[in-house]
């Protein structure tokens, strides 16, 4: 057994694992927090994505261990009560979810990445989920979503629905 | 899927790290672990012990060394990307670093766990093999030694690198002149299928090939004729020889050596403008 | 609230966000309970092999085991099969299925052990260690060489052609020898898979003193699954309830009656605690079904200047090692749409069902139809290119004239509307196609590297499963109807229970905008239930684009019955007669003296209380309605793709990408947009990216996301859009279907597009997916060798 010490999501939770057990699995299972989802099992979906001292990471490609000490955001804290944050309000209001499912990696990664760059264009945007997969949407609903939440988020004016 | 049980240990300092390797038969390295925790999951490697060396203090950085530049082996494929050193004096190994994975990958994959794994599909050895960089590995004892890119990637993930040895930093020289990499691949989170790294010297251009062999390969029979005067064009056409490629679900070898001439073609128009 | 405004047909924002955007969604894997046991399968590493024997021991010795099983271990567990329900002939041959294999195995999934364990990780480690001795057999996951029988599969059967099914024609089929015209193509399609990004997963518990079992899926067909799991594990259907929790996607993937949820079941039978499983993805990749995996010879006859007269279609379709629910049938659902939108006189179809050692087909995003019309549209592009027509031409030029009442085809069944030429229009006009077709010349007249190609794709499909007739004359066991109730609370909240099964589509929401509509309240004040077989109690579930036009049907019957009854309600309070009532902004008013008025909330406390209803009326304001569709409905349209191919490497770029459908009246217009982006998205990756490939000792080369190309954002094109509008006559609301549209449309748009961008070149034909290899080849292969 290892012990792990983690900030999740503002609050520090420890516990004894085996050295095996995975970010995602520590978080799911050990915490409860089954907001992240486990989608492909070889690193290539983004499901899981997290973030680890405020950057995205695929959760199920890092140990329990390896977060020891780090401050993990999961999807659980991105809202605040009732009030979404913008990036969950934004996919909302352009259909940029259907099952939902890989939902909660897309912002994550989202969030990370906005605060990489603020004010991206749609390629950027779309480079940017190379690491996150979706089979509903095509895409084009979830990137239409993140520049919105872009725009939002930097004070501009929000686009709407075509 | 979960990896099979192991023991964890976290190292303190370069050599603890190699005192804890010297203490298990199937110990490994983890540094980012995105190399190693897939396989793992997958139960291809079933290492007994894990060592740590991610919490090492100082060995993520990026700092000018006379021509050269040094990189910390735990430096992460993000923080190579985003260095401005690097964008300045050596551009290639930013920008690869950049289309490394994915984002998430970069956060957490290291420039030196790349180099280490030695996967003939990665991008930074090629990178490596082309501008002539020099590793420092640190052994038992105290000793250290130094290898050139050249003749660190053996074969298949081998490289010349004891189970209970750390590499811990990757020097660059700076370049000045013209400089590609080309990636080929069907998806963007895919490894290259093929890649070709260019960079300009006095003149002429070296020339490396990712994922056309067991380990990143030198070009030389492209370097040989832009030595003796060939166009891109020309020289290009001699870019898979002494190559291996392998056929796989992505393409066939023969597809391979096809396309590494085409992106050698244009990464040599890139490079010699 | 009473509310004016009208829902249907607007882009209401979907009810369903808010939990899955917070990490609310309440998916199966989700989901433990006090005492709960996790299951692993033991799959060994065969493809086609006897087995000799099964060593549990080590397995069952590692910590935390409960149990180790083989089929011998639960013999008396399964009275039955797993369930195939699409016996489509007569004669057809049905390869016996069971949850664990005993004897044989016969493709990489197929499971000889179950484990039983505390944990997942010591389920995982135990399932390792369970040795099977197998002496292998060869494997052949190559159609024709299955149906040559060299090696057969089930010996017991005898062959591995199981079933020849033909449609038996229509139309004069002289012109196959007659027409001045004849093409003759033949086109392979590779298996794929589906990759819903929830991998599937279960948790079965209950009573063994009670007989009790309740089942918690990640599945597509709660209703389905619990008739087939009753067959299965003799669990009655009234103890047994099935449970489909939010579910990530499906695309026909859980579409099925499952061996890991048939053993779950038993298994909690058995141990007394309850059994969860979770797939892992390779595990995804064999164990769940494929989709497509047929090969078509194709022939077109026609006349020199472009008009179709017939079109014949001859196929062999692999249906993996076994049956799953549908396999046999999911070609035959193609059988019915392969003259595609033109006005063929002769129409002629058939297909040969072969089993190979590779995971079972059945139903993927479109079943039967994106297969037919990838063939149909291609075959219509050779035939331009044959007589040397503008492939637009040719389309418009044979088209089905426009009806707005249903009509019969060639192909034996009614159609219920069709108006195509209007979406093809839009579509070119959309595309530039004129402009396109300029900027393609100049860049064959200049050389460039970078080529254009344009291709077009009109489609229609057969969705709205189904008239239940219909599908016993198909030989099809169950039927085809779905069921919706209405309850209205006194608190003017109205709860809607539907047999459809959603798991993305956004049910919720569109139910509740047509509820809302009929009882003059917001889309909020209406619960949709759904997915559980003791809360929906009738249902048939959600595939084939069948859930607007059969379970929201359902759903606008059962209003009828609401609204009919609060009208005599209201007629009752306010004493006049039911004729005498309007139903105005949202309440039945009395004519004339509009203030006299009550609104369905107010109707709904009446019938409640129950203190003053009309005399012999039952209590609650409620309704309940199954519906039989009289016929399947026929959406249409026309998809355009515009590539860019790298002529030295063969790489092909998306650079505009049109789809105009019509899929009848509208409910959710954000939602059908949002249906055909992904559809569309996964049509671009079947004609681009993904195959299942298998080296050649059976093994699936393509084993996880890693080597099996599901496409990112990078790859995936933004899509321009459009609709016409010809209402279905099979239905009140008029709707069509839109599922499963951009997956059927788009694979030959692509395609025709890579192809066209080379014709030039001398390339006439291309195979799915039009991989950089593939591309590459083709090209060198056209102008002699020489790349
Ligand atoms: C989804 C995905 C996509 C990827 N795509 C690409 C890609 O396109 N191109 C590419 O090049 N790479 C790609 N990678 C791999 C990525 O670059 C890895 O980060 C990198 O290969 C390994 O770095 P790491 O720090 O994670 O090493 P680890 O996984 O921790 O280690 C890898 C190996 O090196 C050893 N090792 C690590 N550090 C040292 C050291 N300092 N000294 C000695 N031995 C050491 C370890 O023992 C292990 O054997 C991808 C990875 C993933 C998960
Ligand atoms: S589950 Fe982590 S990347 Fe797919
Ligand atoms: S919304 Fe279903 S996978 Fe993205």
């Amino acid at each position: 057994m290892t012990n792990v010490s983690v900030t999740v999501n503002g609050q520090s939770r420890e516990a004894d694992v085996e050295p095996r057990t995975l970010l995602v699995y520590f978080l799911r299972e050990t915490l409860g927090l089954t907001g992240t989802n486990v989608g492909c099992d070889t690193s290539t979906c983004g499901s899981c994505t997290v973030l680890v001292d405020g950057e995205s990471v695929k959760s199920c490609t890092m140990l329990a261990a390896q977060a020891d000490g780090r401050d993990v955001t999961t999807i659980e804290a991105m809202a605040h009560g009732d009030t979404m944050h913008p990036i969950q309000d934004a996919f909302h209001r352009n259909h940029g979810l259907q099952c939902g499912y890989c939902t909660p990696g897309m912002v994550m990664a989202a969030a990370s990445y906005l605060q990489e760059n603020p004010t991206p264009t749609e390629e950027d945007v779309r480079e940017a989920l190379e690491g996150n997969l979706c089979r509903c949407t095509g895409y084009q609903n979830i990137v239409k979503s993140i520049l919105d939440a872009a725009g939002s988020m930097s004070g501009a004016p929000e686009t709407t629905r075509a | 899927m979960i990896p099979a049980a192991f023991e964890y240990a976290r190292a303190e300092s370069i050599d603890h790290a190699i005192e804890l390797l010297g203490g298990a038969d199937d110990a490994k390295i983890l540094a980012g672990g995105h190399s190693l925790l897939p396989l793992m999951k997958t139960r291809l490697a079933q290492p007994s012990l894990l060592v740590d060396i991610s919490r090492i203090g100082d060995l993520s950085y990026v700092r000018e060394d006379g021509d050269m530049v040094a990189i910390g082996a735990l430096t992460r494929h993000h923080d190579v990307a985003n260095s401005e050193l690097l964008q300045q004096v050596a551009p290639i190994v930013a920008d690869t670093a950049s289309r490394i994975g994915d984002p998430q990958v970069r956060h957490v994959g290291t420039i030196g766990g790349s180099i280490a794994h030695a996967d003939p599909a990665g991008d930074m050895g090629t990178v490596m093999v082309a501008l002539g960089a020099q590793f420092a590995i640190s052994a038992a004892a105290g000793a250290t030694r130094t290898v050139a890119a050249g003749d660190f990637f053996q074969g298949l993930f081998q490289a010349d690198l004891a189970a209970n040895e750390v590499l811990t930093e990757i020097r660059v020289p700076k370049t000045s002149g013209g400089w590609s990499y080309l990636k080929f691949n069907r998806r963007a989170i895919d490894w290259a299928m093929v890649g070709v790294a260019a960079v300009q010297q006095n003149g002429s251009a070296a020339v490396a090939l990712t994922n056309m062999g067991e380990t990143p390969l030198r070009a030389a029979g492209v370097e040989e004729a832009l030595a003796g005067g060939a166009d891109p064009a020309t020289a290009s056409a001699r870019a898979d020889e002494g190559a291996a490629p392998p056929s796989d679900a992505f393409g066939s070898a023969e597809y391979r050596r096809e396309v590494s001439k085409v992106l050698v073609r244009r990464a040599l128009e890139e490079t010699l403008g | 609230m009473v509310a004016t405004e009208q829902y249907v047909g607007s882009p209401v924002l979907r009810k369903e966000d808010a939990k899955l955007l917070t990490g609310q969604g309440n998916f199966v894997d989700n989901q433990s309970m006090a005492g709960m046991v996790w299951m692993a399968l033991v799959r060994p590493p065969h493809v086609h092999a006897t087995i000799q024997s099964i060593d549990t021991a080590a397995a069952a010795s590692m910590p935390g085991v409960v149990g180790v099983y083989t089929a011998a271990d639960l013999e008396t567990a399964f009275p039955a099969a797993l369930p195939m329900v699409w016996p489509i002939t007569e004669d057809i041959k049905i390869p016996t299925h069971w949850p664990l294999t005993k004897d044989k195995i016969r493709f990489a999934g197929d499971a000889v052990a179950v484990v039983v364990a505390e944990t997942r990780e010591q389920a995982e480690d135990a399932a390792e260690m369970v040795t099977v001795s197998a002496s292998d057999l060869p494997a052949v996951t190559d159609l024709e060489e299955a149906a040559t029988d060299e090696v057969v599969i089930h010996e017991d059967l005898g062959t591995n052609v199981v079933v020849h099914w033909s449609h038996g024609g229509g139309g004069d089929q002289s012109v196959f020898d007659s027409a001045p015209v004849i093409v003759q193509e033949r086109f392979t399609q590779p298996r794929l898979i589906p990759n819903a990004i929830e991998p599937r997963g279960c948790l079965a518990y209950g009573s063994p003193a009670a007989g009790e079992f309740t089942l918690v899926s990640a599945t597509q067909i709660p209703h389905i699954c619990r008739v087939g799991l009753s067959i299965a594990t003799g669990v009655p259907q009234s103890k047994l309830r099935i449970i489909a929790p939010d579910v990530g996607g499906g695309f026909g993937s859980k579409l099925n009656v499952y061996a890991e949820e048939a053993l779950a079941l038993a298994l909690t039978r058995s141990i007394g605690r309850p059994v969860k499983w979770i797939e892992t993805r390779p595990e995804n990749y064999v164990a769940t079904i494929h989709g497509r995996g047929v090969l078509h010879d194709c022939t077109l006859a026609g006349t020199e200047d472009g008009e179709i007269q017939g079109m014949k279609f001859v196929e062999l379709a692999d249906m993996g090692a076994y049956f799953q629910l549908l396999t046999p049938g999911i070609p035959e659902l193609g059988g019915w749409v392969y003259m595609g939108p033109y006005d063929t006189k002769a129409y002629w179809y058939e297909f040969k069902g072969i089993i190979t050692n590779a995971t079972p087909t059945d139903a993927y995003r479109g079943a039967g139809r994106p297969e037919a019309t990838f063939v149909i549209e291609r075959l219509v592009d050779a035939y331009a290119r044959r007589i040397g027509m503008d492939p637009a031409d040719v389309r418009r030029k044979n088209f089905l004239p426009p009806s707005a009442e249903a009509f019969a085809s060639v192909m034996g069944l009614s159609i219920d509307s069709a108006n195509y030429e209007p979406t093809f229009d839009r579509a070119l006009e959309l595309a530039e196609y004129d402009q396109m077709r300029k900027e393609q010349q100049a860049r064959r007249d200049r050389g460039d590297t970078k080529q254009l190609g344009i291709g077009l794709s009109s489609y229609i499909e057969m969705c709205g499963l189904a008239p239940s007739e219909i599908l016993g004359a198909l030989r099809y066991v169950a039927g085809g109807w779905d069921a919706a109730e209405i309850e209205c609370r006194p608190d003017g909240k109205v709860v809607v229970r539907t047999g459809t099964s959603p798991h993305g589509q956004g049910h919720e929401t569109s139910w509740s905008q047509i509820v809302a509509d009929g009882l003059g309240v917001t889309p909020d004040d209406v619960e949709v239930l759904h997915g559980d077989t003791s809360v929906s109690r009738l249902g048939m579930d959600t595939y084939g684009s069948r859930s607007a036009s059969v379970g929201a049907e359902a759903v606008a019957r059962a209003l009828e019955k609401v609204r009919a009854k609060a009208r005599t309600i209201a007629a009752h309070e306010l004493e006049v007669a039911e004729d005498d009532l309007e139903w105005t902004d949202g309440a039945f008013r009395v004519s004339g003296a509009p203030d006299k008025a009550r609104t369905i909330p107010e109707l709904a406390a009446s019938a409640w209380h129950a203190h003053a209803l009309p005399a012999d009326m039952e209590p609650m304001l409620e309704g309940t309605a199954v519906w039989d569709p009289p016929n399947f409905t026929w959406p249409g349209g026309t998809h355009i793709c515009v590539v860019e191919v790298d002529t030295e490497t063969g790489k092909t770029d998306i650079m505009r990408y049109v789809a105009v459908d019509d899929c009848g009246n509208v409910i959710n217009p954000m939602i059908v947009e949002g249906q055909v982006q992904g559809g569309v998205a996964q049509g671009v990756a079947e004609a681009l990216y993904e195959e299942a490939l298998y080296d050649e000792s059976g093994n699936l080369m393509s084993s996880s996301m890693t080597q099996y190309l599901v496409p990112t954002a990078v790859e995936i094109p933004s899509i321009t859009q459009d609709r016409t509008v010809t209402p279905s006559t099979t239905n009140s609301l008029g709707v069509k279907g839109i599922g499963e549209a951009g997956t059927i449309a788009s694979p030959p748009a692509v395609v025709n597009a890579v192809i066209d961008a080379v014709s030039h070149l001398g390339v006439s034909h291309i195979d799915k997916p039009a991989s950089p290899e593939r591309v590459w080849r083709a090209i060198r292969d056209a102008q002699g060798g020489a790349a």
